[in-house]
């Protein structure tokens, strides 16, 4: 199975880190990625831009709306993705949890709909 | 008293009984039916009852007595309603008879162990047994469980569900196993314990075993069966074990919250009453001479301690208790740990030959401490690109970010 790894972290706070504490946090991911690799866990990830440069786009009644700024404006954004290989809903938690946003943001775990099925 | 200090107080009241006795009164609901969710669905409406009525009559002098009797008039209505068809007039019979008498008694029989002894029964689903024990026992919600567990809520409930209908249809016994059938039945009990209590923890060295979340819950569940088993050794030894690991709670951070290894950590800030209680309990347990694993766990946490204290090297000690711990209980963990100490007494090479290898356990891959362990030893025989990999490994594993800063601290202090 496929699990997305939605990340949701405040933004802001990495501009307000140490440069010490940057290195960490990158360090983190990296370790992470690393972890993933390893385990035959890991497909796909990338960090966004942040929520200032996001656009929105939607097409009603025939008419284009564009917006600047994201679809939701909320507390913590998202700010990267991980895709992964998990057999079941608790390995993908397992890895949620392992993921450096998870104890300073939000991971949400969305399983990927199989079009093969 | 007006009504909003009566509701305040009914409130109290229940809170109260709640966690000295909602085990005590599921047991005793669904020791003779084995119906533990009819159990605890008679006991909350009791439990919703007695908020409507003590505000309004007071509290009674027997708040579980009360209870008792509310939840048993539930039980047989929600009985009735659901067999209607096949009215088993003689089990109502029976429940009736043996609640009544248990509503009359001034002692309501305590019979949470017997009740514990069916959920880690050998025919309940080994990775259900701790989440059941800490829902029936304790009345923890599939919510509090399932995070604590890291699973999701949704699945946790109907896990937990499907068990207690194991429990019913298979009619899984309520009762402590007979003398030659008791060792074995209780080391499963003893594990389920274990495991909500070592849950998710993972220390690079393996000596600073703590459950964050249901430290307390557990603590609670691993004295209970201490105290109901005085004569079991490895009762007293789990709780020993368990005591020796939270005495050290205060220790294993920082002011800032970095995580203090075992070997740094300050012995003026570990909880001397806990030690002292464990050490009196591995003690009381040794004397009957039957050895097993959780008493060597205790024996090893004893000895660290020891050493931390009088700064006196037993490393030779601390590796024969790893031998017998790993031919009693021969699990990679046992060997990760017991390469740590033999690092102690022959050096980091001879260590690195002693870890398990990936191959005969596929799970050490994903497993922290293997890689936290492999990589200190790499580090101590010079091999610093190897020991930084597996730093690196070990760091994308961790779930805890002061353990994970720590990691990430030792691996960038490996010479380039």
């Amino acid at each position: 199975m496929q699990y997305l790894l939605l990340l949701y972290v405040n933004e802001g706070v990495f501009a307000t880190m140490t440069k010490a504490q940057q290195e960490q946090g990158v360090a983190a991911y990296m370790a992470y990625t690393e972890a993933l690799t390893k385990a035959n866990a890991y497909k796909a990830s990338n960090r966004l831009q942040p929520i200032s440069t996001a656009t929105t786009v939607r097409i009603a009644d025939g008419k284009s709306q564009v917006l600047d700024g994201p679809y939701v404006d909320s507390k913590e954004q998202l700010g990267g993705f991980f895709l992964i290989y998990a057999p079941d809903l608790d390995a993908a938690l397992s890895w949620a949890a392992r993921c450096p946003a998870a104890s300073h943001g939000v991971v949400e775990v969305r399983p990927i709909w199989n079009m093969q099925a | 008293m007006n009504s909003h200090e009566g509701d305040v107080q009914a409130r109290i009241t229940a809170d109260a009984v709640a966690r000295r006795s909602y085990g005590k009164l599921v047991a005793f609901l669904a020791a003779r039916t084995q119906d533990v969710a009819a159990a605890e669905d008679a006991l909350s409406e009791a439990f919703a009852s007695a908020l409507a009525d003590w505000p309004r009559n007071g509290c009674p002098s027997n708040p579980e007595a009360w209870l008792l009797t509310v939840a048993r008039r539930k039980a047989i209505d929600m009985h009735r309603a659901r067999h209607r068809h096949e009215i088993a007039a003689e089990q109502l019979q029976m429940m009736a008879e043996g609640l009544d008498a248990a509503a009359t008694a001034a002692e309501i029989p305590d019979q949470r162990l017997a009740m514990m002894f069916a959920c880690a029964h050998p025919a309940i689903d080994a990775g259900i047994r701790a989440p059941l024990i800490l829902q029936v026992v304790l009345g923890l919600d599939a919510k509090t469980i399932a995070s604590a567990f890291l699973t999701s809520p949704a699945a946790m409930g109907k896990r937990l569900v499907r068990a207690k209908e194991k429990i019913r249809q298979a009619r899984i016994p309520f009762s402590v196993p007979e003398r030659e059938e008791l060792p074995d039945r209780l080391e499963t009990v003893l594990d389920a314990i274990y495991a909500a209590f070592a849950e998710g923890w993972t220390d690079p060295g393996g000596t600073d075993v703590a459950r964050r979340d249901l430290t307390e819950e557990t603590m609670f569940l691993a004295r209970l069966v201490a105290e109901l088993l005085p004569e079991e050794p490895e009762a007293s030894g789990l709780l020993a074990l368990m005591l020796h690991a939270e005495a050290r709670r205060r220790a294993r951070r920082s002011q800032n919250g970095d995580f203090v290894p075992l070997a740094e950590q300050d012995p003026a800030l570990w909880d001397t009453q806990m030690i002292d209680e464990a050490e009196a309990l591995l003690h009381r347990a040794c004397i009957r001479s039957v050895i097993g694993r959780y008493q060597l766990e205790a024996a090893l946490q004893s000895a660290h301690v020891d050493r931390c204290r009088t700064g006196h090297a037993n490393w030779e000690e601390v590796v024969q208790l790893y031998d017998a711990l790993f031919a009693l209980a021969g699990s990679p963990v046992v060997a990760i740990n017991r390469a740590l100490a033999i690092a102690e007494t022959d050096g980091a090479a001879v260590a690195l030959d002693a870890m398990p290898e990936i191959a005969a356990d596929v799970r050490l891959a994903e497993y922290q401490p293997y890689w936290a362990a492999r990589a200190e030893l790499l580090a101590r025989s010079g091999a610093c690109d190897d020991a930084r990999q597996s730093y690196e490994i070990a760091i994308g594993l961790e779930r805890d970010p002061a353990v994970r800063n720590f990691l990430l601290q030792r691996q960038s202090a490996l010479s380039i």
